[in-house]
């Protein structure tokens, strides 16, 4: 029986259910002190000084650090898309000279417990001299620092002959678009435990997520120790979604303290904490020109944006840029291309990546494009999306892009076959009907269409061990990561199938440094593919020793033999003689753990299309939104529950950025939404029922298993169908072109006023 | 800042402890019983990830302080599960995928036990309504209500 396609329940669930799971607040060790960060009140200005000396004295204080203390360490460093001249820009663990951001860490007070460590951080002061802040980055270029400009780079990408197809066109469409600053936020903040043997002279840290083994080499750079001598260790995550498990100043200060003062140090990051100093995402505003033909077929696409970075450009460097201006065009041909990405410094959280970084930024912009091109031309915008999406016979298609190191060839895909599933499924001409007729009726109810490209599956490689213990339980070590996705079940499901085992008798062991010696971790939609892969060739492999091992005992043929649910047996005799895998391994002294690497220089690009129905609320201005579908490929899916899950949990956040959620600055950079009252996730309440239509036309060619990764497509087109639905509501004026669509916004364009773009 | 000795009964059993006056419930919970399985997102009642029963109501444990439930029944999620025996609504939610990362679980969890045991016969708009108190930012919440509304049907059986 195959495993893979199963709606399995997932094998992680029981100590989550039980409340016997580890999250990183859960661990603690004797004798630890607990880690409290003073952080900076102030947006913008140089730091005069900082006094410590009524904290030092305070009750149960071991330790008081400012930036001098730790001058000796250099900044964090970038783990992708590093581009020349954006060193300069990198984050010091504690502030030096200058603060740059509300929420900045500019002292770390050591104490016996966490409350005295929270009164003694209150007593630490510091002195500012205040300066102008820099609030957005279309305002005028500010200075970083003296002589450095606030433009910290420009992302330049693009293709084919522009000039002739602008001077060529129909008619040419631009439209001016901004997408608010909003993030993660996963439900667990950010935590970390570290604790220094000095007889072995090893650093254990705890509560390491995502990329524990890129994190341990960037540590022991840093700290200037051997990566052997490190170990990190993931435990249970809650939530991760691009933000969680990056290298943060705050890491790498509790490595440092545990080193310094030898004795378990332990963090755990407050609310507020999390939501002014964990990556923000998104805010960017974007230029966009294109040249269409007759038929609403886009000829060549110009777009200029600019990425407001926050205070500093952390681990991720130019990725989201990079990731927005490759990726822009989607499933459309556009057979002229150009992209300029201005990165630009401001006074607020430093960004990073998000679930869909730069997906759903470009998916935003590109279908408002879409929708204006229809407006313009008087067509429907489901034709002008039909006549613009690369045909099947044309993949693999070369996107003459690059991103994230690698050449964008879309591997596989049926573009308009998924279109039309959509379409069918809603019955979209009978909806569109029954729409216009309520809105003749004095509703404001819209339809709106997302279409996108995902990504999944980066590279370069990645290791898996398959270990076969003597009591038959099956070990998968890996050294990709789990942020709750469910990679244990998924990962159990491939292993299972490729050696004829039973998921439950299949283990998964990641995120530890100290079980396999490499490993990339957690981030782009890659597991299912890399690991997954990796899992099928060592699986085959070890099938294949099983084989030959029982065919000994056995005296059979190993051809003649077959391994299912766990037994070895003789085909076609049920009743003759068998083995289970632990008998083998018991009897087999030279039985070996197999390991084996899965290398992969491209990326593989599942798609998708959103459709939203929203009404606007004629008194309160708020978005009701009625129905939301999603159709996605995924190749193949390993397990469709799982795959539904990741799909519905991307809705509930491309709801909340399209809609709630928004990081919201005054004039003096104070932000404004440092809690949970203020910054609005969506609840139940705001939750319509999804449809989630999974297909599986397009496997990928370029993996054993044909799957793709499955964790953004839920999310990149929420904020391009939702604003499409609500201006449709409005008659399809094309004034919908700023998120989140709040309902003051709303309420003043219903007023009169224009919806104020920034 | 001086410690006052406490019992708090959770789950049936008593914990003595010793606590400063400002210490939460959950914090007391967490840290001085050893249940971290009360869990911590937000710490200003937005949330719910705190959820426990006070004498069979949901509290949020982050804003109430140890010393005032003495006295009082206390249960959280490690109370719920008889041995390997799941309770009913911790199967649905195994059952359902009512749960990715887990950390709003023992929240949801709890806020539907005290749900349910008050009304097996809740309608969905009151359901929604009640659960739509706590957060979760993984699972989009459709499949936390499949999952509680078959447990309301394996409870009353
Ligand atoms: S932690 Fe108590 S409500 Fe969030
Ligand atoms: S499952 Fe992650 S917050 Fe609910």
């Amino acid at each position: 029986m195959s495993h893979i396609g199963q709606r399995l329940r997932r094998i992680e669930d029981p100590p989550l259910l039980k409340g016997a799971a580890r999250f990183a607040a859960d661990i603690s060790f004797d004798g630890q002190l607990h880690m409290r960060v003073v952080r900076s009140p102030i947006a913008f200005g140089r730091l005069l000084g900082v006094e410590v000396a009524d904290a030092l004295a305070a009750p149960g204080v071991a330790a008081v650090w400012t930036g001098r203390d730790v001058a000796d360490i250099p900044p964090i460093d970038f783990r992708q898309v590093r581009l020349p001249g954006l060193a300069s820009y990198r984050q010091p663990i504690l502030a030096a000279d200058h603060v740059r951001y509300v929420g900045e860490p500019l002292a770390v007070v050591l104490a016996e417990d966490a409350y005295l460590a929270e009164d003694a951080a209150n007593l630490v002061f510091a002195e500012i001299e205040e300066f102008e802040p820099v609030r957005r980055a279309t305002d005028a270029m500010g200075e970083f620092a003296p002589g450095l400009s606030s433009e910290a780079a420009i992302v330049h990408k693009g293709y084919g002959d522009l000039e002739a197809a602008f001077a060529a066109a129909h008619d040419i469409v631009e439209l001016r678009l901004s997408l608010g600053r909003h993030s993660g936020v996963p439900l667990e903040t950010r935590g970390a435990v570290a604790c220094y043997d000095a007889a072995l002279d090893l650093l254990e840290i705890h509560g390491a997520a995502k990329i524990p083994h890129l994190n341990r080499d960037a540590l022991a750079k840093m700290l200037g120790r051997p990566s052997e001598r490190i170990q990190l260790y993931e435990g249970h995550v809650g939530g991760g979604f691009g933000i969680r498990g990056e290298l943060y100043p705050e890491d790498v200060l509790v490595a440092l303290a545990a080193l310094r003062l030898g004795r378990p140090i332990k963090w755990i990051e407050d609310r507020k904490e999390h939501l002014t100093a964990a990556n923000h995402a998104r805010d960017q505003t974007h230029l966009i020109r294109a040249a269409v033909d007759a038929r609403g077929f886009v000829l060549a696409i110009d777009d200029e944006f600019w990425a407001d970075q926050g205070a500093y450009v952390r681990t991720h460097a130019a990725t989201v840029a990079d990731l927005t201006a490759a990726l822009l065009p989607g499933p459309y041909m556009v057979p002229a291309y150009r992209a300029a990405g201005h990165i630009r410094l401001t006074n607020k959280t430093p960004a990073g990546t998000y679930r869909a970084p730069g997906r759903f930024e470009g998916c935003f912009v590109c279908e408002r494009l879409m929708d204006a091109i229809a407006r313009r031309l008087d067509l429907d915008p489901v034709a002008v999306r039909r006549i613009n999406l690369i045909p099947p016979e044309r993949m693999p298609f070369e996107r003459h892009t690059d991103a994230l190191g690698t050449d964008v060839v879309y591997d596989s895909g049926a573009y308009e076959r998924l279109l039309d599933r959509l379409l069918d499924h809603v019955q979209y001409d009978e909806l569109r009907v029954q729409t216009e007729a309520r809105r003749a009726n004095g509703e404001r109810v819209g339809i709106g269409l997302g279409m996108f490209v995902e990504k999944s599956g980066l590279g370069p490689f990645d290791d898996v061990e398959l270990i076969l213990h003597e009591d038959g339980g099956i070990e998968v070590v890996t050294g990709a990561a789990s942020l709750g996705q469910g990679i244990e079940t998924s990962i159990a499901q491939i292993c299972a199938d490729g050696l004829g085992a039973r998921p439950l008798d299949i283990t998964v062991t990641h995120g530890q440094t100290d079980r396999i010696g490499r490993g990339m971790g957690a981030f782009a939609s890659r597991v299912t593919v890399m690991t997954g892969s990796a899992v099928h060739q060592a699986a085959g492999e070890m099938k294949e020793q099983l084989l030959q091992a029982a065919s000994d005992m056995l005296q059979t043929p190993a051809g003649r033999l077959a391994i299912e649910a766990g037994v070895i047996g003789i085909i076609d005799r049920p009743q003759g003689p068998s083995l289970t895998l632990g008998e083998v391994v018991r009897g087999d002294a030279a039985f070996k753990s197999v390991t084996a690497t899965f290398n992969s220089e491209h990326m593989t690009y599942p798609y998708g299309a959103h459709l939203v129905v929203a009404a606007i609320d004629p008194e309160t201005a708020a978005v009701k939104i009625e129905r939301y579908v999603v159709a996605y490929d995924v190749g193949r899916a390993v397990n469709p529950l799982l795959i539904e899950g990741q799909i519905a949990g991307g809705i509930a956040q491309g709801i909340g950025g399209a809609l709630f959620e928004e990081f919201v600055y005054d004039d003096l950079a104070q932000p404004l939404a440092a809690n949970l009252a203020d910054y609005l996730m969506p609840t139940l309440a705001e939750m319509p029922g999804f449809e989630i239509l999974l297909s599986e036309d397009a496997p990928s060619p370029i993996n054993p298993l044909g799957v793709k990764g499955a964790g953004e497509g839920g999310i990149t087109a929420a904020g391009a169908a939702i604003a499409g639905a609500v201006d449709d509501a409005l008659g399809g004026t094309g004034d919908i072109d700023c998120l989140p669509i709040t309902p003051t916004r709303l309420h003043d364009m219903l007023a009169g006023n224009i919806m104020p773009n920034r | 800042m001086t410690k006052l000795d406490i019992n708090l009964n959770v789950n049936g059993e008593t914990y003595p402890i010793k606590v400063e006056a400002r210490r939460t419930l959950a914090d007391a919970l967490r840290d001085d019983c050893g249940l971290t399985g009360t869990h911590l997102g937000c710490e200003h009642g937005v949330c719910g990830a705190c959820t426990v029963l006070v004498d069979d109501q949901p509290v949020r444990a982050c804003l109430g302080f140890a010393v005032q439930f003495e006295g009082s029944q206390i249960r959280t999620v490690e109370g719920l599960a008889d041995g390997d025996e799941l309770h009913p609504l911790q199967q649905a939610f195994w059952d359902h995928h009512g749960l990715q990362c887990g950390f709003c679980t023992p929240g949801f969890l709890m806020l539907a036990v005290a749900v349910l045991e008050k009304n097996p016969d809740i309608d969905d708009g009151e359901l929604r309504r009640a659960l739509a108190s706590n957060l979760c930012r993984c699972t989009g919440y459709q499949n936390i209500v499949k999952a509680v509304r078959a447990a309301a049907g394996a409870m009353k059986r």
